[in-house]
């Protein structure tokens, strides 16, 4: 029997590069041995994106993207298709797992460096996937046509009417109408099905490639590949991905898995944070809720566009709310390069860059927290108090963590 | 890489040349077959034909009472002023970016201090010149959480935008100007016309 398997993979082998891939990027894809909790959340990733992938293909065997089919299609999956609701939630809290486990997967990266020398690319493909993952649950998000459909795309392409001179023509190149209509809906749900997840697989293949190019970061910052075992050639704190890394995946999958079916079976809304109460009433062009708020994953950047109130050079306080909006994101792409300490992991980092970090976490958090609430004074004026912080983090880091007292990072990696 | 690199080596200034030109030939091509692609993305005809104008009877509106009507896809707002709002106009202004109404926002003939044709009588676009939700119509005077200068008019529950009771925006709100007044015209007291200037223009 084994002779034969052996014989089959040696003719697949003449033919397609099955035994050095499988090597290359398992077997002997070695990973640092010191890898933590926070190293889950890669692996977790690629396991929401193959559920959103399945999910959504069943989803669409009933969906219609019909303006005036829309509503009623995802009611009906939801109650007389069959298992429809089980799908439709799977693939709604799918979305917010999608988002929790990335912001984790960011968040380690910063923790730990991994965007520095000589991940940059790697850093940047991850936040070319997370430009994409967030034009996805924009498209998705529109797709059932109820109120926050409607009224989320409505100001998301008004945004792009802000920019001077072609704002007008291209919203009307985005939405194919001189309103947010029927074929705006459509046309988003070609991009979500189609031009969306084909590009995040090919970019997270990429991203992929580009890990096992430079191998993994790990929470020591240190690189493994710089003590390689003279007679091997395998790193001395290297251990294979497969079965170390594998089986410690599937735990977390286990985990991951229980808190996912708990969402989906007792609180597939989420207290209106995973699915909003107003996203049940269709879509009425004629009357904005009395509260609308982005889905939780997007309020942090939602709360720095509505908190610039004030015209500032020759710009409006619209266009300036668009372009920090739109900044607050890109600036993560910045990170490797405004990053100037001597070491990489915050274990060897200095009270500057712990304390900045921390400031810029609760920042993320309380803006968040702003934009799930109506605007009133108090509300703005603490959204432009930590807008600032946030930005801080990112435009002082040149300087705090230069100037920052590291420790000195340790030749082997440690527990 | 040698064998690239001793290719270049090689690359005579004819062979140079032919490169260069099929790579321009090949990207007019790419950008030629894009475009039918492209524009096929803008308003299709159906969509331009749609924008024909509404009337509304306004009979029944009457002073203090907001009518909602559809206009291209808009809501269209027709609210009856009564003589205690349209007092609120004239308090209001030094807190308002634009009160004379200087950015175009609206047909010459709305270019007043109530923004309309007839003094009580507004026709306004019901959308935030923000991002373009739809304001609620807040007449309440100093309700508690607009605060007490709150004399009546609109409010954008997405931005926190304000404007008075003629769509003109305040200051230091997100929203950059007025709201728009639509092209409309009396086709007699109280038979509104909206989308045109005159009953045949459209």
């Amino acid at each position: 029997m084994s002779k034969l398997f052996n014989s089959m993979i040696g003719w697949i082998d003449e033919r397609f590069p099955l035994t050095s891939n499988w090597r290359a990027h398992l077997s002997e894809y070695y990973a640092p041995k010191n890898f933590n909790f926070w190293y889950y959340f890669g692996s977790l990733a690629l396991l929401v994106l193959i559920n959103q992938l399945i999910t959504g293909i069943f989803l669409t065997m009933n969906y219609k993207p019909d303006a005036s089919l829309a509503f009623a299609s995802v009611e009906y999956i939801m109650r007389d298709v069959n298992y429809g609701w089980l799908i439709r939630y799977m693939h709604s809290t799918g979305a917010s797992m999608f988002f929790v486990v990335v912001y984790l997967h960011m968040f380690r990266g910063m923790m730990y460096g991994s965007y520095r020398k000589p991940r940059e690319l790697l850093w940047l493909i991850g936040m070319a996937i997370f430009f994409v993952l967030m034009s996805l649950a924009f498209t998705g998000y529109i797709l059932p046509w109820g109120q926050m459909s409607y009224w989320g795309a409505q100001v998301i392409v008004s945004m792009f009417g802000a920019i001077p001179v072609i704002g007008d023509t291209l919203s009307q190149w985005l939405l194919g109408d001189f309103t947010l209509s029927d074929a705006a809906l459509n046309r988003f749900f070609a991009y979500h099905v189609v031009t969306l997840p084909i590009l995040l697989v090919v970019l997270v293949l990429v991203h992929i490639l580009a890990l096992h190019e430079t191998g993994s970061n790990n929470p020591d910052g240190i690189e493994i590949k710089a003590n390689k075992n003279p007679q091997t050639g395998i790193p001395v704190d290297g251990i294979p991905f497969h079965p170390y890394y594998s089986v410690k995946d599937i735990v977390g999958i286990v985990v991951f898995l229980l808190v996912f079916g708990g969402i989906i079976f007792f609180a597939p809304e989420m207290g209106g944070y995973f699915l909003e109460y107003n996203n049940f009433i269709p879509a009425n062009t004629l009357q904005t809720p009395d509260h609308i708020a982005p889905v939780w994953y997007f309020t942090p950047y939602y709360s720095m566009l509505r908190a610039v109130t004030v015209n500032f050079l020759w710009i409006d306080a619209k266009l300036w709310g668009v372009i920090l909006m739109a900044a607050s994101v890109v600036i993560f792409c910045f990170l490797p390069w405004l990053d100037r300490s001597p070491v990489k992991s915050i274990r060897y980092k200095g009270p500057y860059f712990k304390t900045a970090l921390t400031l810029f976490v609760i920042s993320f958090f309380v803006l968040g927290w702003l934009g799930t609430k109506s605007p009133t004074p108090l509300y703005t004026l603490l959204a432009q108090i930590f807008t600032v912080i946030y930005f801080a983090f990112f435009i002082l880091m040149p300087w705090y963590s230069k100037i920052d007292k590291t420790k000195p990072e340790p030749k082997r990696v440690t527990k | 890489m040698p064998d690239s690199f001793s290719i270049n080596e090689r690359m005579s200034g004819r062979r140079k040349f032919l490169v260069a030109a099929t790579s321009v030939a090949g990207g007019i091509a790419g950008a030629a077959i894009a475009t039918p692609f492209l524009l096929s993305m803008m308003p299709s005809e159906r969509a331009k034909a749609a924008g024909a104008p509404v009337e509304v009877d306004i009979s029944k509106l009457e002073p203090g009472m907001l009518l909602m009507v559809e206009w291209r896809g808009k809501v269209v707002w027709i609210l009856d002023r009564t003589p205690e709002m349209l007092e609120t106009l004239v308090k209001i202004e030094a807190d308002l970016a634009d009160p004379t109404s200087e950015k175009k926002q609206q047909p010459d003939y709305a270019k007043n201090r109530t923004r309309s044709i007839k003094p009580e009588i507004l026709v306004i676009e019901g959308v935030c010149t923000h991002l373009g939700c739809s304001p609620v119509f807040r007449k309440e005077v100093a309700p508690a959480d607009l605060g007490p200068d709150w004399l009546g008019g609109f409010f954008c529950p997405c931005h926190g935008s304000k404007f008075d009771l003629a769509g003109r925006v305040y200051k230091n709100v997100p929203a950059p100007s007025n709201m728009v007044v639509p092209p409309h015209t009396y086709l007699s007291d109280n038979r509104l016309l909206i989308g045109a200037e005159s009953e045949g223009s459209a």
